[in-house]
């Protein structure tokens, strides 16, 4: 493959040259997060500055960033342009001390249309192609972050955003889309309204599809390619970093490439924090090379993966990693929602009807995610009549929902009918299977 | 008047089950029954012979309310029912819950669950109506 099929040249760089690239980069980096609230004082007390970089090694003096650190600093604490230079800001559900705000300069938006459009490119996406962007725009990153670089490809741009399903097909018939951004949960749920419309997927005039916000195994991809009749590429992200397009599958589809570039990149073991073996599988920790608005220096991302080993067919040197195996936090995902039980305990213990007992199952009805919140009814709530039951339901869920962003079923049940655990409670039982 | 017990159940097998097995266990007797469901969730109302031991036997966690009610004797044949909720709504009194049950071939027992038990009490004495206490209702059921 030639370097003229790659929309950037860096794509193919030797290892050499990119890592001579992220030692300038990385230079610029810290030097960019020296003017942070949050980095400032930590670099100077460290005494890490940009000239006394020698080396990536270097790195390794910096302590690690955590998503704590966000909220704490919510909301500027971690800014390091003037406020009057920002453009954009993403940010994740949750209110105080849960929350977290990710800022953009022009140059930073620009850069993350860029490294989308180079993802898409890579899996064939061209200025004729039709690209129907069905994911959720707002303070999400998923529909706003691959619009900018769909449109960039010159691609013609549908943000029907998700929902609407059948409107959502009659688009796809109407104008011809050959491309899509889905989430993998909701391409799979679609599949009835097609059946319900007597469409087939396959003849209409899809090429290719993003699948993105939420992890899904190899077998439900097959299900999917096999069902659409076009291949199904992984895209991973997160919000810190910029949004999706960290790392994205190739047309080989064996592992994500992740953008080296832009991300030095590091796999530790979650409880050490000390780098595991090549290959081997720990917590990837990012650190940003081009971010200007709010770089991040070692930010663990919690997302547990390996590096795969090899040169891949493709001809791109940024290394792969595998598709995502978990997560070294509690955090999990309900239809492309990023939600952590904390969030959902703090809600509950705000509200005297219910106890301190609580449940959290998730759970599929069909292909869709199902978030349920099992908690006690505190004996002294408790009036005596079923439209005081519903309130008191009613109630919990919209304050739940206002916080996670996800609407979840409550059952409320009696006052120690929840088991009793010894130890760290178990608050979360996923039964989607893998 | 007497007294309900309201237990809060979730609306699932078994549960009804693990409620009487504890009053059985307590040598409660059970005079009246009735379950009403709003989904998952459900209430139990029971009138028992001995309602203070029967909240022990609950057990302490339970989540169980005692609801004051009015019962009343009523003769067993038309117009009877009729004859009660006159009274009570020309006395602006609000029917939240209610049941009744026939105890013989001449008489029926009404429960009610009122916004007023004190002023339903005292409007239905005073249309010569029989409110009955605990040890009148059980000799009205026999």
């Amino acid at each position: 493959m030639s370097s003229s099929d790659m929309y950037d040249p860096n794509e193919r760089i030797s290892r050499e040259s990119l890592a001579q690239l992220q030692l300038d980069r990385l230079r610029w980096s810290v030097a960019q997060a020296a003017r942070s609230p949050h980095y400032g004082p930590l670099l100077s007390d460290l005494r890490l500055t940009s000239d006394s970089l020698t080396s990536l090694d270097d790195l390794q003096r910096l302590p690690f960033t955590e998503k704590q650190h966000l909220r704490d600093g919510y909301p500027y604490g971690m800014l390091a342009v003037p406020k009057d230079r920002v453009v954009r800001m993403h940010h994740s559900s949750g209110t105080t001390g849960m929350a977290v705000a990710v800022f953009h300069t022009k140059g930073d938006i620009d850069r993350w249309a860029d490294l989308i459009a180079r993802c898409l490119h890579m899996i064939g996406l061209r200025s004729g192609d039709v690209f129907q962007n069905m994911m959720g725009y707002g303070l999400f990153t998923g529909g706003l972050g691959l619009h900018y670089g769909a449109e960039k490809i010159g691609a013609l741009v549908i943000p029907t955003g998700a929902g609407n399903s059948r409107r959502q097909i009659q688009f796809m018939q109407t104008f011809e889309t050959t491309g899509i951004h889905i989430i993998p949960s909701y391409a799979l749920a679609l599949l009835s309204t097609f059946a319900e419309m007597s469409v087939d997927p396959k003849d209409l005039s899809l090429r290719l599809a993003v699948g993105g916000a939420e992890p899904y195994s190899e077998g439900t991809r097959e299900r999917l390619q096999e069902a659409w009749g076009i291949p199904f590429y992984n895209c991973y992200g997160l919000s810190e970093m910029q949004g999706p397009g960290v790392a994205f599958e190739c047309p080989e589809q064996q592992g994500l490439h992740l953008w080296e570039d832009s991300y030095l990149a590091e796999v530790i073991d979650p409880d050490t924090g000390e780098a595991v073996e090549e290959g081997e599988e720990g917590e990837l920790v990012l650190t940003t090379l081009t971010r200007e608005a709010m770089p991040l220096l070692r930010y663990r991302t919690r997302d547990l993966t390996a590096f795969l080993p090899g040169e891949c067919r493709c001809g791109r040197t940024h290394r792969r990693l595998a598709r995502i195996q978990g997560r070294a936090d509690d955090m999990f995902i309900v239809k492309g929602v990023n939600v952590f039980p904390l969030q959902i305990e703090r809600v509950l213990m705000s509200r005297p009807e219910v106890g301190h007992n609580y449940l959290i199952v998730i759970d599929r009805d069909g292909y869709v995610d199902r978030l349920t919140v099992r908690v006690e009814l505190t004996a002294d709530a408790f009036r005596g009549d079923l439209a005081q039951l519903r309130e008191v339901q009613d109630g919990l869920t919209d304050a739940l929902r206002q916080e996670i962003l996800v609407r979840p079923r409550v059952e409320l049940v009696e006052p120690g009918a929840l088991p009793r655990q010894e130890g760290k409670a178990i608050r979360v039982v996923d039964e989607r299977d893998k | 008047m007497i007294e309900q017990l309201a237990i809060f159940s979730e609306n699932k097998p078994g549960r009804l089950e693990r409620i009487t097995e504890a009053l059985a266990e307590a040598n409660i007797n059970i005079r009246a029954l009735h379950v009403a469901s709003l989904g998952d969730m459900g209430v139990i109302k029971l009138i028992v012979d001995r309602p203070d031991d029967a909240f022990r036997a609950l057990g302490a966690p339970a989540a169980v309310r005692k609801i004051p009610c009015l019962a009343i004797r009523v003769p067993d044949r038309p117009g009877a029912l009729y004859q009660v909720t006159r009274v009570l709504t020309q006395a602006g009194i609000n029917i939240e819950n209610a049941s009744g049950f026939a105890v013989s071939r001449r008489e029926a027992v009404l429960i009610l669950e009122v916004n007023d038990v004190p002023a339903a009490e005292r409007v239905l004495t005073e249309a010569e109506f029989r409110t009955l206490d605990e040890s009148e209702f059980e000799a009205a059921v026999g």
